[in-house]
């Protein structure tokens, strides 16, 4: 039996419905030497702003159960090295590359994309509304729906390559959220960023990361990540992208029954930086044995 | 960098809380050099979820050493290994120490399980004379196979000088007349802290190996960050884990 694990995001189509998710693979240089980019669907960059940033101070990470906590605060190069540095690198191990665009002003993020609708390689933008680790822009803008109907209208606006839609799982109705993105014109929404938390040692009374709160990531919110893709899938006709604690190629399955089309992985990447490949393998065996013929049949196949 | 299946060779307990696991691991051992560290995931399930970072402490043939203190959870499973387990472990990660043949004696500063990298260290510096400083709790932390030259500290004075390596390395620096000294510092911050200020004051060339909690170990997460001097941020995993001490702001 032939099988076909491609899939189609709007008019994104992608070999496997692999991805790997922004802020987990950097950009690409260090995971290059664990796992071959060049058969992964896409690779989602860690969220890119017009200028660097440093990012926060130490400590930015810790271990919870089943999870950790992050509080990066969007530590990245700046859109002028990720233009001169980082593409040509993914472009020559033949990458699929999303760019993910994170900025603390309506304009920033219209003036992110202009610059970068000229690079060819960047297949689509991922617009990440919903970081909860920085204090302008992030979850100001993914918690307000009048902000996210807003950028994406004007990001819809300047650029004609595919635009998703990251959503914030820090609100009562994620499906509303993704209703707007749709009616501004994006071509799918990712779900879910992470969900805000904290952590306290008990001897110091002291909070274990610096920034106080940070965003819970890994298998500990896979249940309410599949509930928020369900929430999607039954509200708003628009392909989603479930992203929160997969760790194997049943976990993907599980996403794109509940409504994914395609899946990203994040916290994996760091303890196992193969497991993207090792999953599309796997998901080969998945669908032979199980006779499926394109994955793709398998999004929203839930029965309820 | 490799991720290598080892296989555990013997976990010996070397003192009431101290280990000694050796393991199979035939491409890591043949890359690392001393002060590098490696990314093992003590268990096979997602508990604990990330992998636990610990420095090379010794090479030989193809098995790796590592030397741990109980800490917490997954050091606690990780002492439990058996012989013939199977262990996934990245490696080898980092930068480790800069061996220049400028300087004619090395002193090894190290505070408690801090030693961990110092045996590999020893053997990878020939024709030095070396001097270590081994600073502990009391003489049960005490683990000195492989080191040579040894002066000890401990703070209840059950083993050597009765107070911190620091104090003893003031104390020592002034009866001899040593030459073109380098330093290798390795233990807890408050120690590389004081150690960092001593070296600045006597202006001799040191490095420090630090620690911080890591997700990834090889740069993609971002999460282990270490200010430096020209005010921006360098990556302990991935820049370090050893630093120049004039790099660093502790
Ligand atoms: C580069 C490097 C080299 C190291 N080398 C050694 C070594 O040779 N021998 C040794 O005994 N220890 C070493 N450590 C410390 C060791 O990583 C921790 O003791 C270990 O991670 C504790 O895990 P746990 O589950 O037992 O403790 P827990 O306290 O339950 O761990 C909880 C979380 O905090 C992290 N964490 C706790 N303490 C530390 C720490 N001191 N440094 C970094 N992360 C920490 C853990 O990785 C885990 O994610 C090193 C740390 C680093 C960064
Ligand atoms: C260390 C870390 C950094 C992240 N940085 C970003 C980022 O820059 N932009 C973004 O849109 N999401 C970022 N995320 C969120 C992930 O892309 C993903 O949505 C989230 O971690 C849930 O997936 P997971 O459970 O598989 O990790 C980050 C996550 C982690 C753990
Ligand atoms: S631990 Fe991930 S970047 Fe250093």
């Amino acid at each position: 039996m032939n099988i076909d694990l491609s899939v189609n995001i709007g008019s994104l189509k992608l070999k496997n419905p692999i991805l790997l998710a922004s802020g987990t693979v950097g950009y690409g240089n260090e995971i290059s030497e664990f796992t071959d980019l060049s058969k992964i669907g896409a690779i989602v960059t860690k969220s890119i702003s017009l200028k660097p940033r440093k990012g926060n101070p130490p400590q930015r990470i810790v271990e919870t159960p089943s999870g950790m906590l992050n509080a990066i605060g969007l530590a990245n190069v700046g859109l002028e090295a990720f233009v001169k540095e980082k593409i040509p690198f993914l472009e020559k191990l033949n990458a699929t590359i999303i760019c993910n665009i994170a900025a603390s002003t309506l304009d920033e993020y219209v003036e992110c994309v202009k610059i970068l609708e000229y690079e060819k390689s960047i297949k689509a933008f991922e617009i990440n509304v919903s970081c909860p680790n920085v204090k302008d822009g992030g979850l100001i803008f993914g918690n307000d729906i009048n902000w996210v109907g807003k950028i994406t209208e004007q990001v819809r606006k300047s650029t004609s390559k595919p635009i998703i839609i990251k959503l914030s799982p820090n609100v009562p109705n994620i499906s509303d959220f993704a209703a707007v993105a749709k009616k501004e014109g994006a071509d799918a929404v990712s779900a879910i960023n992470t969900l805000v938390g904290t952590s306290f040692d008990i001897y110091t009374r002291k909070p274990k990361i610096k920034n106080i709160t940070g965003g819970l990531s890994g298998p500990a919110i896979k249940p309410i990540a599949l509930a928020k893709v369900l929430e999607i899938k039954r509200n708003v006709d628009i392909p989603i992208i479930g992203v929160g604690g997969i760790m194997n190629w049943k976990d993907v399955v599980e996403f794109m029954i509940v409504g994914a089309t395609a899946i990203q992985i994040g916290t994996a990447n760091f303890i196992n930086p193969n497991v993207s490949n090792e999953i599309i393998n796997d998901l080969y065996k998945f669908c032979s044995e199980q006779k499926i013929e394109n994955i793709s049949s398998l999004t929203g196949s839930f029965q309820i | 960098m490799h991720i290598e299946k080892t296989i555990v060779q013997f976990v010996e307990k070397v003192k009431p809380n101290i280990f000694l696991l050796k393991v199979l691991a035939k491409n890591i051992s043949s890359k690392a050099t001393a002060g590098q560290f490696c990314n093992i995931k003590v268990s096979e399930t997602d508990f604990p979820l990330l992998r636990r970072p610990f420095s090379i402490h010794n090479i030989e043939n193809e098995s790796v050493y590592f030397l741990f203190d109980i800490h917490g959870e997954g050091t606690k499973i990780l002492s439990n290994k058996k012989v013939g387990d199977k262990i996934d472990i990245i490696g080898p990660l980092g930068n480790g120490f800069n061996i220049d043949d400028n300087y004619e004696t090395i002193f090894l500063v190290a505070g408690g399980i801090g030693v961990a990298p110092f045996p590999f260290l020893t053997k990878s510096l020939t024709n030095k004379k070396i001097i270590t400083f081994y600073g502990a709790r009391n003489k049960d932390y005490i683990y000195d196979k492989n080191l040579i030259n040894v002066k000890y500290s401990t703070d209840d004075g059950s083993y050597g000088f009765h107070g911190n390596v620091i104090e003893l390395l003031e104390k020592e620096i002034g009866k001899n007349d040593f030459h073109n000294i380098k330093i290798y510092g390795c233990g807890p911050t408050p120690m590389l802290k004081a150690l960092q200020k001593f070296s600045l004051e006597n202006k001799i060339d040191c490095e420090l190996s630090v620690e911080s909690a890591m997700a990834c170990g090889f740069g993609i997460c971002q999460g282990c960050p270490i200010e430096t001097t020209d005010n921006s941020y360098k990556l302990i995993c991935k820049d370090g884990p050893v630093f120049n001490s004039k790099e660093i702001i502790l």
